[in-house]
């Protein structure tokens, strides 16, 4: 999904600072001229926990949150429904400043915008799964009968049928945390904010509840803002994901962005351990078709075969792309009929990639074959070409691809 | 005596200020309980209507009904038989040896004085949570409260209301309300700030998330220090007894002032046995009440 920079965003965080501490004003000069973190805690005792960041974020996307431990993240999240104060700046969410609620205009906000997810599941122990459930609807006033049915509604959609008098202490952490985001669906807040939701599961929970996240989010369309300090996680969910770093936006950008093109060394580092083959698909990596033949007689391709520098080609009609050319053959065929039409020449059939495929399912292919293969999309036409050396480039961690004026790659940093 | 010798002897507070001084504060508490002693019975005066009413419903009711409505109370608070029965068996021995009036009437008080310090402590402890100023200025209290001979405070006490059951009821409160103040306070401060959070998230008012998350985690340990305010209530019988109030503490005193050592043995024995029905009782109910937060498998 790419971002609308037409629309308004949803939510908008401007100038957002955050010091911790006894006099947390005394040290925002000293904050914006610039000091690091770790001169200010030595020199006043205060820490820094945000400092300028601005973001803007869009309805209905996945926006990760991403950074190691102490980088600010859960500090940035509880911002955006105030759990956290500000030492300065402004949340604008739809256009009002959640600064300048009162304490019964921020209960009622919290009550109907947002919703959230946390780490260690944050479940009431004392309540049954229905009635955790249920919670934000029960802080609202809803009555007892439309709570249970739409606890019930949730927790079957969540895959939890059945549970609704289990404790949660009677659960495994993945159903616990199932609890967690039934909750949160179940007030119909249009803003989801996961708090390193998934962290605290074992690794094939995780990723199991990464998909059904992604699922229902297809059905939903919430706006989800989600925490997390595992760049996996992140670029498999994430449509935009923002990197902190010691309380500063390092980086921001989709996945591919982030990952072909770190804004730094601590991007970069990030970036090294990212299992390459799953998150890249074919389309990140490809090079444009340089070789194409489009001449109507074989005459007329070979021609325009002698003026490329390589022995092959692609051969392209209106109807799209229609295999591989061979110079060989091609002069083989001119010399007993100049004349004939390439329709008639036998072009050498060839695997097609798709450009949307993750580089993990078509590596065996790209390496069986001499040529690079052309990249196809759904409506016939020539995208781009992806050769072994390219594709070997890539997964060998070279962390730059080369970006001169030959790739396609959006190259757009921040 | 020489300036020197301050050396060898403590310097201390001349004997005729130090004289001046306690004359001064004991007349002006004199004059304290003079002026507002009236007024303080009339304020106390709905308390000790009750614990009247009550001691009177006690000793005046058939035993048997007194016996079949505790028992039924501790079963329906443990659901346990072998308590239950106990709680029979102690009664009538209770009853045999000819201690049932005494019985009732600490009973009373001792439930009244729960009651009290339950109404009075939990709300205190909650204020203490809720703020580490409050705590920092409660806690020194609660510490002199503790340690405070109980018989210093029934001096003022008595001077203000004289003897009798009020003030028997207040120097009780005194010595036995700490725990459950300190208790309330820290199993607030205990409950789990994420659970906290998400109902702060999910936009719950300060009322919502007391009621619906802070009391309810933190009900453990302040049905712990439930527990142990009717111990320590218990403990203090004997000394109340001191200033008027009737119950298995003066039998206790007499034998003390006599060498009655059986009357002493038999009394003390009543008031160990009420001990241990109200602790069981009580800990079973906190324990059932509480099951789901202690069988999970995941912890």
């Amino acid at each position: 999904m790419a971002s609308e920079t037409n629309k308004k965003p949803l939510i908008q965080i401007k100038d957002l600072y955050k010091v911790f501490g006894k006099k947390s004003e005394s040290v925002m000069p000293l904050v914006r001229e610039g000091l690091s973190k770790d001169d200010i805690l030595a020199k006043t005792g205060h820490t820094v926990g945000l400092k300028a960041i601005n973001l803007d974020i869009n309805k209905g996307e996945i926006f990760v949150i991403m950074g190691l431990s102490g980088s600010g993240k859960s500090t940035l999240i509880r911002h955006f429904n105030r759990l956290i104060d500000p030492s300065e700046g402004q949340i604008l969410v739809e256009g009002i400043d959640v600064m300048k609620l009162n304490t019964k205009e921020l209960e009622i906000f919290r009550r109907k915008k947002m919703a959230m997810v946390f780490q260690r599941f944050g479940l009431m122990p004392h309540r049954n799964v229905q009635d955790n459930v249920a919670y934000g609807l029960s802080v609202q006033g809803v009555d007892k009968a439309t709570r249970a049915e739409k606890a019930k509604q949730w927790l079957e959609t969540v895959g939890l049928a059945g549970y609704e008098k289990q404790y949660p202490s009677q659960l495994s952490g993945g159903q616990q945390q199932r609890v967690g985001l039934a909750r949160a669906l179940c007030t119909d807040a249009e803003i989801l904010l996961m708090d390193e939701a998934f962290s605290a599961l074992d690794p094939l929970i995780r990723s199991e509840m990464q998909d059904q996240l992604v699922e229902l989010q297809k059905e939903l369309n919430k706006t989800i803002i989600f925490i997390t300090h595992d760049l996996d996680e992140a670029l498999r969910i994430g449509d935009r994901i923002a990197i902190l770093k010691d309380g500063e936006l390092i980086q921001l950008g989709e996945p591919v962005d982030i990952l072909l093109n770190p804004a730094d060394d601590y991007v970069e580092a990030f970036v090294k351990d990212v299992n390459r083959p799953r998150a890249l698909t074919v389309s990140t990596v490809m090079k444009p078709p340089a070789y194409r033949l489009t001449a109507e007689t074989i005459g007329g391709a070979l021609e325009e075969m002698r003026r490329i520098p390589a022995n092959y080609a692609y051969y392209m009609t209106d109807d799209g792309f229609q295999g591989v050319v061979c110079e060989k053959a091609l002069e083989n065929a001119a010399q007993s009929d100049e004349e004939g039409l390439m329709e008639e020449f036998k072009v050498e059939d060839m695997s097609s990639l798709s450009p949307d495929a993750p580089l993990e399912s078509i590596i065996p292919e790209t390496m069986k074959s001499k040529f690079p293969l052309p990249v196809v999309d759904d409506d016939g036409d020539l995208q781009g070409v992806l050769s072994r050396e390219d594709l070997a480039e890539v997964l060998s961690g070279f962390n730059r691809v080369e970006t001169d004026g030959e790739t396609q790659i959006e190259n757009n940093d921040k | 005596m020489a300036d020197s010798s301050w050396l060898n002897t403590f310097p201390k507070m001349d004997r005729v200020d130090l004289l001046e001084i306690r004359k001064y504060l004991d007349g002006a508490f004199r004059d304290f309980s003079r002026e507002y002693g009236d007024d303080l019975e009339v304020f106390f005066s709905p308390l000790l209507d009750f614990l009247i009413w009550f001691e009177k419903l006690l000793v005046q009711s058939p035993w048997w009904a007194v016996l079949l409505s505790i028992t039924a109370l501790v079963y329906v608070a443990s659901r346990s038989w072998k308590l239950s029965l106990s709680v029979v068996v102690s009664f009538m021995l209770i009853g045999y040896f000819g201690m049932w009036e005494d019985t009732m009437r600490t009973l009373s008080i001792i439930t009244v004085c729960t009651m009290l310090a339950i109404i009075l402590g939990v709300p205190i402890g909650i204020l203490m949570s809720r703020s580490d100023r409050t705590q920092s200025v409660v806690t020194p209290v609660l510490d002199v409260m503790q340690t405070m001979p109980a018989f210093v405070y029934l001096i003022p006490v008595v001077m203000l209301l004289g003897i009798g059951k009020v003030p028997g009821v207040i120097a009780v409160v005194i010595y036995a309300i700490p725990p459950v103040i300190r208790l309330t306070n820290l199993g607030i401060r205990l409950v789990d700030k994420e659970v906290l959070e998400a109902a702060t998230a999910y936009g719950a008012n300060k009322m919502q998330r007391l009621l619906g998350v802070q009391l309810p985690l933190a009900s453990p340990t302040i049905m712990a220090g439930i527990n142990q305010t009717i111990m320590m209530a218990l403990g203090m019988v004997v000394i109340a007894s001191m200033i008027g109030v009737k119950g298995l503490g003066q039998p206790v005193l007499k034998s003390i002032t006599n060498q009655y050592f059986t009357l002493g043995l038999f009394n003390g024995l009543a008031i160990v046995a009420l001990a241990i029905i109200f602790d069981r009782a009580s800990q079973a109910y906190a324990k059932r009440s509480q099951k789901h937060l202690q069988d999970g498998h995941n912890g």
